[in-house]
């Protein structure tokens, strides 16, 4: 019993930004959406999280409508990290991974205990407990996102979403973060531009193009030299990498043959 | 009561256990702040009393309060009596109830738009509640003595949706918001000016013009009961709320995805602000900068978490009022300065002072 879309669209403005996608993904897997800029990957998070309501289809968890749940009670199941989250407040992290602990409030106080469990668990899990004590702006960008996905942690949820959370980071920070996040046993949903990141930390991906599924399943099934021309276009090649046994996809330059784009 | 040791946790490696949450060690801190803050509080309104062009020591001021409260029925002289319990008090009062009440305006405001500069002040809010009550005490829409109120509240709600509308069409961003309320603080100015002239005599005019730069001048119990029942309400809901105003430090998606309902939260949070300010208007004229920098004052003490900084902030504003309205009694006696003149003074050099230290981009 999972976080699931059936065939679900969201029409924002007259536009089909998501058009009739559906991700079942196993309970405590980590699946990759893929597609270029514009494709719906960001549209599909915000449809996930129950931040934007679907104008087709349904989203789903454990079966019933996302729809019908109350935030509160979403929020305690589904935890989020989008793109851009920065803030201009003077906060600690502890007190930032600490607002994860909003959803199991009641209206006058929760349990301080498990709150401070919590929040020191989820500092430990993503090392930041030698940093709970600094403040966000004075914080690395690779910094600032563990400290989103801790305060994503201190939700405790069973469903993940990370939308494009390696942007801006140096190729370290992706991948210490990505590992952390495959670590992780939730079952998430993770946004990705990177296609060698996505071949070598997701269980299972989809790929999106002008908010159709166009593909899905695993990553060395799915990323082919003939997919990735059709919806990136480009021109690529994809081995084996002998050490991680994973695809590893390489570029040439110029545009590929339009009869293979279109 | 038995002492028990609580139960020794076991400490793991990586993490040096520090003191735990945002609930733990500092909330020792915080008590000891809050308690400071109120006593402070006691002690200001008690020593603003005493000053003013007639004398009345400490000992009297105690003696009077406690002989209208029933407590005793100690021999004080009238005239004393009169200036204690008919003016200086219920003005004190009401001082600390306006300061508290733009403190937590502030709070919401800077909260909800994430942004430092925000206040009900910078945001048109006040401007048109002075409109709203200008047209109804000038030109008498709606009677008089309950009518200014609701002329106020009419008015700083159609400011404040006047903000939000030009700020929605604008692109909606958090710093279209403050330009917006800037354009809507001039419109909201030029028709109270434009009423003044138009409907009021000389008198009339020179009176409202004083309220307008905000002014305790013969506020009554009458207010002291409004202002204090309706700050004391819009504290212990953004106490409740506290948590909300917290989650909005990262925006509205993550705030929805921490599990407010964004839209619902925001509308009760700014009606809340609106009848905030609409009652001190009402009362004290259009008092400027005290919501914008006091909630910033607050959190040199506290932190930004507004379970914290709600409480503080309103007992340092109602601290600062109380001394402000108290210098503004004594600076120039016998004749008053506006309340709001002295908050200006001091708050204009802080709001400069917050631009700078935000010169990173927002």
């Amino acid at each position: 019993m999972t976080l699931r879309t059936r065939e679900v669209g969201w029409n924002r403005g007259g536009r089909l930004v998501v058009d009739g996608v559906t991700l079942e993904p196993r309970a405590g897997e980590t699946v990759g959406l893929l597609g270029p800029n514009g494709s719906g990957k960001s549209s599909l998070i915000k449809l996930l999280s129950g931040t934007a309501r679907p104008t087709s289809g349904a989203v789903t968890l454990d079966d019933a409508s996302l729809a019908a749940l109350s935030r509160k009670d979403a929020a305690r199941a589904i935890a989020t990290v989008t793109q851009h989250a920065d803030t201009v407040v003077d906060i600690t992290v502890r007190d930032i991974v600490a607002l994860g602990r909003i959803p199991h409030r009641g209206t006058f106080g929760g349990d301080r205990q498990a709150d401070t469990r919590a929040v020191s668990e989820a500092l430990a899990r993503t090392g930041l407990s030698d940093k709970a004590d600094e403040l966000w702006h004075r914080l690395s960008g690779g910094e600032r996102q563990r400290v989103h996905i801790a305060r994503a942690l201190a939700q405790e949820p069973r469903e993940l979403l990370l939308d494009e959370p390696t942007n801006h980071l140096d190729i370290r920070y992706q991948l210490e973060l990505l590992q952390l996040v495959a670590d992780l046993p939730l079952t998430t949903v993770v946004a990705l531009h990177d296609l060698n990141l996505a071949a070598m930390f997701c269980d299972s991906v989809l790929v999106l193009k002008e908010g159709r599924a166009v593909a899905g399943g695993a990553p060395a099934d799915v990323l082919t030299p003939e997919l990735i021309a059709e919806v990136y276009e480009v021109n690529a090649t994809v081995r084996t990498n002998p050490g991680t046994g994973r695809p590893e996809i390489g570029f040439t330059p110029g545009r590929v043959p339009s009869t293979a784009a279109r | 009561m038995t002492l028990d040791a609580p139960p020794v946790e076991p400490r793991t490696a990586s993490a040096p256990a520090p003191p735990a949450g945002p609930a733990g060690g500092s909330s020792l801190r915080f008590l000891g702040v809050g308690t400071g803050a109120l006593a402070l509080l006691l002690a200001s309104i008690g020593v603003a009393i005493t000053l003013g062009p007639a004398d009345v020591s400490l000992v009297n001021v105690r003696d009077i309060v406690l002989n209208h409260l029933g407590f005793t029925d100690i021999p004080v002289r009238v005239s004393e009596d009169a200036i204690v319990w008919d003016d200086r008090l219920p003005r004190a009062l009401v001082a600390a109830a306006c300061g508290a009440g733009l403190g937590l305006c502030g709070v919401i405001l800077q909260s909800l738009l994430r942004n430092p500069l925000a206040d009900p002040y910078v945001l048109g809010i006040s401007s048109g509640a002075s409109t709203g009550a200008v047209l109804v005490g000038i030109v008498g829409i709606g009677g008089f003595a309950p009518g200014v109120s609701g002329g106020a509240f009419a008015g700083s709600v159609a400011a404040f949706a006047v903000v939000m509308l030009i700020s929605r069409l604008a692109g909606g961003t958090n710093d279209k918001v403050i330009l917006a309320g800037i354009a809507v603080t001039q419109l909201f100015s030029a028709l109270t000016s434009f009423v003044i002239f138009a409907f009021a005599d000389s008198d009339e005019a020179r009176g409202v013009m004083f309220w307008l730069l905000g002014s305790l001048e013969g506020v009554r119990w009458d207010d002291v009961a409004l202002c204090g029942a309706v700050v004391l309400a819009g504290a212990v809901f953004c106490l409740v709320r506290a948590p909300v105003l917290d989650a909005f430090a990262f925006g509205d998606e993550v705030a929805s995805s921490l599990g407010v309902a964004v839209r619902r939260a925001r509308i009760t949070l700014m009606t809340v602000t609106a009848l905030l300010t609409a009652t001190m208007v009402s009362v004290a004229g259009a008092i400027g900068f005290v919501g914008l920098v006091l909630p910033h004052a607050a959190r040199f003490l506290t932190g930004p978490v507004h379970s914290r900084l709600v409480p503080v902030t309103a007992l340092v504003g109602a601290v600062f009022m109380v001394w402000v309205d108290a210098a503004a009694r004594v600076a120039f006696s016998p004749s008053p300065l506006p309340v709001g003149v002295g908050t200006a003074l001091v708050g204009v050099p802080v709001f400069i002072a917050i631009m700078f230290r935000r010169r990173r981009p927002l």
